[in-house]
């Protein structure tokens, strides 16, 4: 049996997740949906899956996740909802509530954050509440387990005796609203009966003015007439139009229901906690330093205190490990071209990417404890002006921030930006601020043919890769992302300790599915690219990789660079063999143009080089991240394509431009 | 007057909500309807967005967006 997990954000639904599955959960995509969704059996209940469903707030069509939840509803029909609420925010979370009941699927509801609520000196009559929805409600603390039993019982109860909820009229009686809603139901039940769909739900949509459900309902041109007609009444009646009357009728009665079964507590501790911290974090004069401090911090921690020596002990010890293979397969006589592909193929290639885990498992870490703490929010909140004009939101700013560290987790994090728009727009961002696996080309390439500025080169390429971010921001918005963006309307949650629990499961989550990756795409494309340099056409091994297919497929569209400057094929080879890791791009060059490999370039050219391999695509890492968050090789190998011209394009201005000057 | 032009402090009764399609949606759906008490609690620190307090929680919502709401001031220590 299914039960589906249905929520507000913030509310405390991923730990509850975490509660009743423990760790054997997995993430599953559904048919048609991109989002994906978490799923797990059930501890201590046989037979039953639980699905985390996306964090929302109603069951409009205007959102990714809003139409992911509403379909996965209404089309796997889930044996029954967990509806879990905040108890400490009880109005606003009431109100999917009210709409989940017109779903017509058994329901029960978790009343979460009860420990906060008593601890404050509120109360919620939970027979009122129950009877007052009609349905089961049951208090639970999901972050020590509290009530988790009984919420167990009363869902397999439910699920199994199909138990509805006894109510799903929340109009108020004779209201312009009732009046109007059963007239359309009363219109519309046989076209419902007829697609499976639930009138009431479906009449609601209509009011909405939800197209989809018109064409799903077969409704002709004359019923829409009269349904509209019905509409406007209401809305002539009632004095509102139909958006508002629908949002007025279900806040009215929850008001109503909330009056009569709720103590309110006085403002809370955790409340007045928050406050206090959000005079600094987010305080007029403080928020940007506070802002500046933390992520500073972060960035210390991940890329030079924990993270970096780790990283760099692992990328060591790997080395170590290799060479003593290497050496015992010597001795033991295994074939030069197995070894070479043990060796060269996947100890460098699977190793160079191993060797990023510490530093993802502790940035992770970090942002996981930012997420959760609530301090995300407050990130967009102060970082949403910068970022709108470029028609994304202040949620944005961390993963684009985190690129700077390495495109990897980067776009792993743009998983917390929360519409499906701004993620995606956000992961084609992020490979343009410019990772530190590209210093040492840029190190190489500044010392060599401009000593005197070689920082201030750099710089300039970090600001030129921003710069390159900013045009194209630009130019998605107004042409695939075209639309409306989704409307910057969010929560400020309450600042609370996250648990370590949940942080410690998203962190194996994200380490188990990098490392999938890492001995699957990563290591597959490690092992071509290593094919390619190490044949030559003949399938001879060959000792010299100026020799192999690689450096034959760079000859041979050296041509398409020449305009660039850097039309020679070791060159080209280089730039190839960085789509393993950038690193190589260096080593590539040293091992086919000598030492002095810079001599292969005038300043003109190197220029136009250094813009190139700023902007081509990002490294096989990185696009297997990429390819896992947009669920499609095909948008994947469209991102890498255009990431290339763009690079094409820019270097050759810069080429053409550098030729008036120098 | 409209919501934006609240002072940090200030508390108001909601009139009416503007705005079109997804945007006024939201804004109704996350409970800004009409008749509903609202305290503004500060600005971000560039000016935009704002930080209101509605139905017992913290939202935050761009000026532009909180200017399709109008508001009528209540009496200090109200709301």
């Amino acid at each position: 049996m299914i039960v589906a997990l249905a929520g507000n954000q913030n509310c405390g639904k991923t730990a509850l997740f975490n509660q009743l599955t423990g760790s054997n959960a997995h993430v599953g995509n559904f048919p048609g949906v991109t989002v994906e969704s978490k799923m797990g059996e059930i501890k201590g209940l046989r037979d039953f899956t639980a699905v985390d469903l996306p964090g929302i707030y109603s069951l409009r069509p205007y959102t990714c996740e809003e139409i992911v939840t509403r379909d996965f509803i209404i089309r796997e029909k889930p044996d029954a909802i967990i509806n879990i609420i905040d108890g400490t925010n009880i109005e606003r979370n009431l109100y999917l509530t009210l709409q989940l009941l017109e779903l017509r699927v058994p329901t029960v509801m978790a009343l979460n954050m009860m420990d906060e609520v008593r601890a404050n000196g509120g109360s919620i009559d939970i027979e009122g509440l129950s009877e007052a929805l009609g349905i089961p409600v049951v208090p639970i603390a999901a972050i020590n387990g509290e009530g988790i039993s009984e919420l167990l019982d009363k869902v397999s109860h439910v699920a199994r005796h199909k138990q509805l909820p006894e109510k799903y009229d929340f109009c108020g009686s004779d209201s312009p609203m009732h009046r109007c809603i059963h007239a359309v139901v009363h219109m519309i039940q046989d076209h419902a009966d007829a697609a499976g769909l639930q009138a009431r739900f479906s009449a609601t949509k209509l009011i909405e003015g939800d197209s989809e459900f018109a064409e799903k309902l077969e409704l002709d041109e004359n019923e829409k007439e009269l349904i509209e007609h019905c509409i406007v009444q209401m809305e002539n009646e009632s004095g509102l139009d139909r958006n508002a009357a629908l949002a007025d009728m279900r806040y009215a009665f929850i008001e109503q229901t909330v009056a009569e079964c709720v103590v309110k507590c006085h403002e809370s501790r955790e409340h007045r906690r928050s406050q206090k911290i959000d005079r600094v974090l987010t305080g007029k004069y403080t928020a940007v330093p506070m802002f500046l401090l933390i992520i500073a911090t972060v960035f210390v921690l991940t890329f030079s205190v924990i993270g970096g020596p780790l990283s760099d002990l692992l990328g060591v010890g790997i080395d170590a490990l290799s060479a003593r293979v290497e050496t015992a397969l010597e001795h033991y006589g295994m074939n030069p071209v197995v070894r070479s592909l043990i060796v060269d193929g996947v100890f460098s290639g699977v190793g160079s990417v191993l060797s990023f885990l510490p530093l993802i498992v502790v940035l992770f870490l970090c942002l996981s404890v930012l997420e959760d703490t609530g301090y995300m929010a407050r990130v967009a909140f102060i970082m949403d002006r910068p970022l709108r004009k470029l028609g994304l939101s202040g949620r944005s700013f961390v993963p684009l921030l985190v690129g700077f560290g390495c495109t990897v987790p980067a776009v792993m994090s743009a998983r917390t930006v929360s519409s499906d728009r701004d993620r995606k727009m956000t992961i084609m961002l992020t490979p343009f601020m410019s990772c530190p696996a590209k210093i040492p080309i840029y190190l190489a390439f500044t010392l060599a043919f401009m000593p005197k500025y070689s920082y201030l080169a750099i710089v300039g390429l970090y600001v030129f890769g921003i710069v390159i971010a900013v045009i194209m921001a630009l130019v998605l918005k107004s042409t695939a992302f075209r639309g409306k963006p989704v409307p910057f309307v969010m929560e400020l949650p309450n600042y609370r300790l996250p648990s370590l629990k949940s942080t410690g499961l998203l962190l194996w989550d994200k380490v188990s599915d990098f490392l999938k990756r890492a001995f699957t795409v990563i290591l597959g494309a490690t092992v071509i690219i290593w094919f390619l340099q190490s044949f030559d056409l003949r399938l001879n091994f060959v000792e010299d990789s100026s020799g192999s297919i690689l450096a034959l497929v760079g000859r041979y569209i050296a041509v398409v660079f020449k305009p660039l400057g850097f039309g020679d094929w070791r060159i080209v080879t280089s730039l190839i063999s960085g789509f393993s890791a950038k690193e190589a791009v260096i080593s590539t060059l040293e091992v086919l143009g000598g030492e002095n490999f810079t001599a292969l370039f005038t300043l003109r050219s190197a220029v136009s080089f250094l813009v190139f391999t700023l902007l081509y695509t990002p490294c096989v890492a990185a696009v297997a991240a990429i390819k896992r968050e947009f669920n499609s090789v095909w948008a994947t190998a469209g991102i890498v394509v255009l990431q290339c011209v763009i690079a094409w394009i820019m270097a050759f201005a810069v080429y053409s431009v550098g030729g008036l000057f120098l | 007057m409209k919501l934006d032009e609240l002072k940090p402090g200030q508390s108001a009764k909601i009139l009416t909500v503007g705005g079109s399609g997804a945007l006024r949606c939201r804004l109704l759906d996350m409970g800004i309807t009409p008749k509903t008490n609202v305290k503004l609690i500060k600005r971000a620190p560039m000016g935009d967005p704002i930080e209101i307090l509605i139905r017992g929680y913290e939202l935050t919502l761009r000026n532009e967006d909180a200017s399709l709401i109008t508001v009528e001031l209540l009496p200090e220590a109200v709301g």
